[in-house]
């Protein structure tokens, strides 16, 4: 047959219309173009105006047309008429669930609104869902952080006023050289992969600290496989060579951090470890010039890092000086942490010698003058290409709150936080941590929380603890088991209440939780706490609401559903008042809004809260009439005021839609963002773009823009005097105590200057059976339990194997194919193993949340995700070991209440096959039944 | 060479083989960066979305969300271990794969009907999906994979380059490349003329050395593949490393040099 070509149609119309959304696959909220045929989504692809993602989309945000149309969406509102756990359940109306709602929690807020617990697992909406919390009146609202990271979050803040997270990132287009701490899949995906292509593009390196050579450490140009819950040891090894090489940035140092802040150093005194401050409270430094002491803040002050002092007999050191006898200390030498760590003491101090080379041979000036706090002028700024990215890989450790603030001590000693080529935050931060709120546990029946339930305590007198010393909380959030737990401790709400500690509850109401599977430790243990009933053959917790948009594993568990639409079905916003979205060089936020109607009788959750406060009668829901002031959560985001001018949305505000971050509600705001491409955006000034907690320039248009009312300048705390004051409390000072028994674990983890510790389960487990380290990650192309209920996603991550190094596989005499029993103090797990060479020697790992209960999702119970998927949930238990003490000790870092999931060690055995991973639970009956056979999807002609 | 099977020779013994053009005015293709792809199959899937609504058959998904799941793809991301020759830690490598739109492609003269067929403008492989009888010849052929026969239409699906997308004029300019390539993350992928020698994609070739997939295949295959920069070359350090010389020796001699440090400042 000779050479022959049809005519092909090589301009087909691509769709009617483009509908420009955020995506909600997971939470990095990139836009999306919907676009539609014939009323339908036909293909979604990236939006190239998009501050998140610049047109670029994953494999979760392609697929989710298979979201959108998924068989797992629950269909209608539903009571549950089976035991828990069942799945069986009658539909019922909208009107019937409400009003069942309200009989149960109207007497509850008028005689103890701290009987309802209300958590929101991965929330997106914490500034609403909070305010209706705080209106309710119940201490115990907070959202997943406390599970997920807010070791991260928590000692960005403390120690600079910002996290990495999302709320910074690293300068893309001048950093040199980039280090990954624990990095996998986590938030800020798309603009992670397009940053790791930009930065090789422009010749930069990149080292991957990571157990696992994965992803973005498969790409990296140096893999530093680390034991895991050793990155602090690793980071303050290079913190003493950079110090005793003297590579570290004293002007910066002296100028914008507290390292030059006089602290107290008399042990005999009761400000021992505070700082040395003047009348008006501002913290004392001496001048080089004068050599007197001086305001921090004082124009043209030249703090000295060095500086010793007296008032009266009472001694002051410089926190500079505190630094270099602790850090350049032996115990720090790379010799004496090389083997804890897995890195040789040779490569150790070669990376500190390519961080040292890149930061001061490298740097760089930009021709940018600016203007700092104390009315000084730069004429450049000073760039130190040198940048740092971590996350939950040091997080979920109980030692990662000092982890995290170990490596924030070493950006900052490089110089590198906020200068050109270093780490950025992206607004609303920087904000410093006196910028946030503090906690508020004020409880009167009837009547709303005295202020916002989650913030940063500054000391022992922020804690929330009644008078007898019990927790406030359900959670024990903010007590001395965990005093900095700024997100909650979401993971131990469901023990707690079962375990009446500190006191039962009536009501549980969750919202995108799954506690009954992967949202939890100790998997087992809550499906049996959920189902647990007392004496009288009641449930032990009485009641659980919970809403989702999927039917999850957490569905059968709750008598009463209320059944949320997905995210192409509803309106949200991503606010400045919740996790924003923002670029270091852009202020952004961003909706979402209905591209197509729900075809079920599905709500979108917040319109139902909103209705339910109005049942409910809560304040700043209704006025003074009992009316309601919001029709649903489209209205709130419009016309809701946080502060006088500034509400959920920063864009297109005022009578004439032209005013940014301050003005009042405009009634076509939510028109305009649709017609904008579903996102607002404006850009810092130029003058202003680094240095941003110093730059007098950011400052001023920060309070033009409403992320803040008043300017609010700051020094970096490589010293956390609020830390002090907790570990002061321990040592008996001051007249809040904490009990006995918390006292050493107070001294040793509120340290005020980053230490590392030996993980609580090391501890717990030296010379034990338990050797292996084992972890999970997320993996790239899923999003927690919800990309299994997508026909595309998960033929790509359908089971998930655990992964054996070459040591282990040899040691046991694995073949692929064979099986393992993996067992831990507290559960054991038959699952499959697989090889990997490129991780650590002495660490197994699996990916997050691929396994599956038979029966949820809509799959068929044959699935994979069942039969040969697993969790790593069923060997990590919320509590640690008991040690004999009958007390109830968390498996939690003991600074914020973080689940410490990796800190995990366990035992493998090669076993016999067996004809299920284990353990295997019986199926639940699906409330949607299940997916149709085969798809053959094309919605066009 | 490939030897016929016998199947392969009874088909097409009994047809004309499907000859390639003489030569293509343009060499159209894609450069992979196997440097920066961190394997997030965001190409896979965009490539499923695109595909699935656009050019010829659904790419369909046999038990969906069943026991076996089993769909259509037409590019997908495998992942390799490699352990350098000389020693070191072992090294995880992404390789996407989709049709390389060979030069020589087998899977064309193989055809038995011309369904698969090389176009003489672009040199884009294509199968005509009304004249594809599913036979699977051509999957056989190609010594990629790159060719998957689609259980619910019966016929060979493959990547088209996008071609209902890179000359589409409801598409703005900037859209008209293939959906993996607009979508990758990393911008490990890249969509020009191998036929230009100052095309993107040629020079991306010409600087970072450029491959061929199993050049002895004979294929000469247009997609090309960056190979990744040498990983793990920082060499150990010992203690009397110039750059990390201590400034003092002694806790005195530290804030002795700090004092005149700052002095200097």
């Amino acid at each position: 047959m000779t050479h022959h070509q049809p005519a092909i149609e090589t301009s087909p119309k691509v769709s009617d219309e483009v509908r420009k959304t955020t995506c909600y696959m997971c939470a990095c909220r990139c836009g999306i173009n919907v676009h539609m045929k014939d009323g339908k989504v036909a293909y979604i692809e990236g939006n190239r105006d998009h501050p998140v993602n610049k047109g670029v989309l994953c494999a979760k945000g392609s697929a989710g047309i298979m979201q959108v149309n998924a068989p797992s969406r629950l269909k209608n509102p539903m009571k549950r008429v089976g035991p828990r756990g069942s799945g069986e359940f009658e539909d019922i109306t909208w009107e019937e669930a409400l009003t069942i709602a309200t009989d149960w929690l109207k007497p509850l807020r008028e005689t103890a609104p701290e009987k309802l617990a209300f958590f929101t697992g991965r929330d997106q909406s914490q500034s609403f869902t909070g305010m209706w919390a705080q209106n309710y009146g119940t201490p115990n609202y907070a959202a997943h952080g406390g599970f997920c990271s807010v070791n991260m979050a928590a000692a960005g803040i403390y120690t600079m006023g910002g996290a990495f997270w999302e709320f910074g990132q690293p300068d893309w287009d001048r950093a040199k050289l980039l280090m990954f701490f624990g990095v996998a899949e986590d938030h800020d995906s798309n603009p992670i992969k397009m940053g790791i292509g930009r930065l090789k593009g422009n010749g930069g390196k990149i080292y991957g600290v990571n157990p696992i050579r994965s992803g973005y450490n498969a790409v990296a140009d140096e893999w530093v496989g680390i034991t895991p819950g050793t990155d602090g040891l690793f980071i303050l090894a290079l913190v003493h060579e950079l110090l005793k090489a003297g590579k570290v940035d004293l002007n910066y140092l002296a100028q914008f951090t507290n390292t030059p802040v006089l602290v107290n150093d008399d042990p005999k005194s009761d400000a021992y470890g505070m700082f040395l401050r003047n009348k008006a409270g501002k913290m004392l430094v001496i001048d080089r010039k004068t050599g007197k002491p001086a305001a921090f803040d004082k124009k043209g002050v030249k703090p000295d890092l060095g500086a010793s002092h007296k008032v009266g007999k009472t001694p002051y050191r410089t926190v500079f000086q505190l630094m270099a006898e602790r850090y350049l200390s032996d115990e720090y030498a790379p010799d004496a942490v090389a083997e804890r760590c897995g890195i040789t003491a040779g490569r150790i101090r070669a990376i500190a010698a390519d961080i040292a080379r890149v930061a001061f041979d490298e740097a760089f000036e930009l021709d940018i003058p600016w203007t700092d706090f104390r009315g000084d002028k730069h004429e450049k700024m000073q760039g130190r290409p040198v940048a740092f990215h971590s996350m939950r890989g040091i997080s979920a450790h109980s030692n990662g709150f000092q982890t995290a603030r170990a490596l924030h001590m070493l950006q900052i000693i490089l110089g590198s936080v906020e200068a050109p080529g270093g780490f950025r935050f992206k607004p609303p931060y920087p904000k410093p941590v006196e910028g946030h709120p503090k906690p508020h546990f004020e409880v009167t029946p009837g009547k709303p929380l005295n202020g916002p339930h989650l913030g940063y305590p500054q000391g022992p007198e922020d804690l929330g603890l009644k008078p007898d010393g019990t927790a406030v909380r359900i959670d024990k959030a903010f007590t001395w088991e965990n005093p900095m737990s700024a997100h909650g401790l979401m993971h131990m709400v469901i023990s707690n209440a079962h375990a009446g500690d500190p006191y039962k509850i009536d009501t549980l109401f969750m919202f995108m939780a799954n506690m009954s599977w992967n949202s939890s430790m100790n998997t087992s243990g809550v499906m049996d706490m959920l189902t647990d009933k007392n004496a009288d053959g009641e449930y032990v917790i009485p009641r659980i609401i919970y809403s989702d948009a999927y039917s999850s594993e957490m569905v059968a568990y709750a008598d009463l559903i209320l059944p949320d639409a997905t995210y192409l079905e509803r309106h949200d916003c991503i606010s400045l008042l919740d996790r924003p979205i923002c670029e270091a060089d852009a202020m952004a936020d961003s909706i979402r809004w209905p591209v197509v109607e729900p075809d079920r009788d599905v709500r979108g959750f917040q319109s139902v809260l909103v209705d339910l406060a109005v049942r409910l009668g809560l304040p700043g829901f209704v006025d003074e009439k009992g009316s309601a002031i919001y029709q649903d959560y489209a209205d709130y985001i419009v016309n809701h005021q946080r502060r006088p001018g500034v509400g959920p949305l920063a864009g297109f505000r005022g009578k004439d839609g032209k005013s940014v971050g301050r003005g009042e509600p405009n009634p076509d705001q939510m028109q305009a963002y649709i017609d904008n491409g579903g996102f607002f955006e404006t850009h810092v000034p130029k003058e202003a773009s680094y240095f941003k907690p110093w730059n007098a320039a950011y400052q001023k248009w920060a309070v033009e823009v409403g992320l803040f009312d008043h300017e609010q300048p700051y020094l970096f705390s490589v010293y956390s005097e609020p830390m002090r004051k907790f570990q002061a409390a321990a040592e008996g000072i001051g007249e809040h105590q904490p009990p006995e028994h918390l006292r050493d674990q107070l001294k040793r983890s509120m340290d005020p200057l980053p230490i590392w510790y030996a993980p609580n389960v090391e501890a717990a487990e030296d010379g034990g059976e338990f050797t292996v380290n084992a972890l999970t990650q997320r993996p790239m192309a899923m999003y927690h339990s919800w990309g299994t209920q997508n026909a595309w996603l998960r033929q790509i991550h359908g089971h998930n194997p655990l992964y054996v190094p070459t040591k282990l596989w040899e040691q046991h005499g694995f073949s692929e194919g064979d099986w393992a029993q993996v067992s831990s103090p507290h559960g054991k797990i038959t699952v499959p193993v697989s090889h990997m060479a490129a991780l650590n020697g002495n660490t197994v790992w699996t990916w997050n949340a691929i396994g599956k209960r038979k029966g949820a999702w809509a799959l068929d119970e044959g699935a994979p995700e069942a039969t040969k998927g697993f969790l790593l949930n069923h060997l990590i238990h919320e509590l640690l070991p008991p040690k004999k003490d009958g007390m109830r000790w968390n498996n939690s870092d003991p600074v914020t209440g973080q689940a410490a999931w990796f800190d995990l060690k366990v035992k493998i055995e090669k076993v016999t096959a067996p004809a299920e991973s284990q353990p295997a639970f019986p199926p639940i009956k699906s409330p949607v039944g299940k997916g149709p056979k085969n798809l053959a999807w094309k919605v066009g002609k | 060479m490939h030897s016929l099977s016998m199947k392969q020779f009874m088909v097409t013994g009994i047809n004309d083989m499907t000859q390639l053009p003489q030569t293509t005015d343009k060499k159209l293709g894609l450069v992979i960066d196997l440097d920066t792809c961190v394997g997030c199959q965001a190409c896979v899937i965009s490539c499923k979305g695109w595909n699935t609504e656009n050019y010829g058959a659904p790419l369909s998904d046999m038990d969906a969300y069943g026991a076996n799941p089993s769909g259509t793809f037409l590019n997908r991301v495998h992942s390799f271990e490699v352990q350098p020759d000389t020693g070191g830690c072992a090294q995880t490598v992404h390789f996407p794969k989709s049709c390389l739109h060979c030069e020589d492609a087998p899977c064309v003269t193989v055809c038995p009907t011309g369904a698969s067929y090389k176009r003489g403008e672009d040199g884009i492989v294509l199968v005509d999906e009304d004249a594809c009888i599913g036979c699977g010849l051509c999957a056989w052929s190609c010594p990629y994979g790159a060719r998957e026969l689609d259980q619910a239409a019966g016929v060979m699906k493959k990547c088209t380059l996008c071609i209902d997308r890179i000359y589409n004029e409801n598409l703005p300019e900037v859209d008209r490349v293939p959906s993996c390539v607009r979508t990758c993350p990393a911008g490990a992928r890249h969509f020009g003329d191998f036929a230009d020698p100052d095309s993107d994609v040629s020079k991306l070739v010409a600087e970072r050395g450029g491959m061929d997939l199993m050049p002895e295949q004979g294929t000469k295959p247009v997609n090309k593949y960056l190979p990744p920069r040498p990983k793990d070359t920082l060499q150990e350090v010992d203690a009397s490393a110039p750059i990390l010389n201590p400034v003092a020796e002694t806790p005195k001699g530290f804030l002795g040099w700090l004092d005149k440090a700052l002095e200097a400042l």
